[in-house]
């Protein structure tokens, strides 16, 4: 069960994703390089953080625009699971994956630094072994963190409850004291209208390990959880794959132990 | 023809624009008084090849929306130059 984490020129945060895959959970981590047009049958793709293409224009802006992104774009749209983790989570939302856009911080300045979220949805495939209102300790480091997005998309996100982690203080609240970049109501991450493709600008894949934490392992295994579970998104693999007798093989896969 | 483009990107109303504040705010500090709704934004400028400028036109509004802006946070505003005046 392959996942795929895409490497752009400027990503910094890959080698920590494909840690987190290969040792957090046991699970087959796969480089995609950004001038790939194969998602190589993964069965889940991370873009990780970083800044990719130098951030310029503006973050996610260009990387939107690689070889690679036509093809996660694609996958995407079939259902199968996204995970964007900070410039990720900015080049999802540029690529249209995800509503709104990520802007700079209000305080203007480069905020690296842990911070406290809370789980509002278990209802994806990246946050389905957490509980609800789950308080997390992850750290953020970016620039350019501030969601923003106009009323009707706030509202749409509250109302189908797609916001999927909040910034808050330490009794759960989500204070402006806890907001690190001041995005509208605290949101750190949101999925899309399928649940199947999660944004977020903490780092979960730089707390999987006992000595910086684990806070952030129960969104890899969630996933695999997820795969295991489902299975359905042979299809998308099969779909991706580059030739019959794929389906086949990942259905066979997917339906052993 | 050759067309002289000049884009300007600034943020959209209602969007925060904490670089447009902070240059209000330093203004304020410097003595500068009466200096209101400061935004700071992006100029882009290039030469485009176009058979006239109406066809220049809708191409740069394309490159536009599809990359030079983002239209959830900015918008943007096109000059084109009359070929005449654009450098060879």
């Amino acid at each position: 069960m392959k996942i795929g984490i895409v490497r752009f020129p400027g990503s910094n945060c890959d080698q920590d994703c494909y840690r987190a895959v290969d040792e957090g959970i046991g699970a087959e981590a796969v480089y995609l390089w950004h001038k790939s047009h194969d998602v190589e049958g993964c069965r889940a793709i991370l873009l990780p953080g970083g800044f990719s293409y130098g951030d310029h224009l503006r973050a996610g802006a260009i990387a939107r625009f690689s070889p690679i992104m036509r093809e996660v774009i694609a996958f995407a749209r079939d259902g199968g699971p996204v995970l964007g983790i900070c410039n990720g989570f900015q080049i999802l939302c540029e690529a249209g994956l995800l509503p709104g856009a990520l802007v700079r911080n209000d305080s203007l300045r480069f905020r690296s630094h842990p911070v406290r979220v809370r789980v509002e949805r278990t209802d994806t495939p990246f946050t389905s072994k957490y509980d609800d209102g789950d308080l997390l300790r992850m750290p953020i480091a970016h620039g350019e963190g501030q969601y923003v997005a106009d009323q009707r998309v706030i509202d749409a996100l509250e109302g189908e409850r797609r916001v999927i982690f909040r910034y808050v203080d330490e009794l759960g609240q989500p204070t402006e004291g806890a907001n690190p970049n001041g995005s509208v109501r605290n949101i750190a991450g949101i999925c899309d209208e399928r649940r199947r493709v999660v944004g977020l600008m903490p780092h979960p894949e730089r707390v999987v390990s006992k000595l910086l934490g684990t806070d952030g392992l129960g969104v890899f295994q969630s996933l695999i959880e997820s795969l295991q579970a489902t299975g359905s998104t042979a299809k998308q693999a099969e779909e991706a794959g580059d030739g019959p007798g794929t389906e086949a093989a990942e259905a066979a896969e997917a339906s052993a132990p | 023809m050759r067309f002289e483009i000049e884009i300007r990107v600034t943020p959209r109303e209602g969007i925060v624009d904490p670089e447009g504040q902070t240059i209000g705010q330093a203004l304020g500090n410097l003595g500068y008084s009466g200096v209101h709704h400061v935004k700071a934004g992006r100029l882009v400028r290039f030469e485009l090849d176009a058979d006239d400028a109406d066809e220049a036109r809708s191409s740069v509004d394309r490159m536009c929306e599809e990359l030079i802006a983002n239209p959830v946070i900015e918008r943007y505003e096109v000059e084109i130059g009359s070929p005449e005046t654009a450098s060879p």
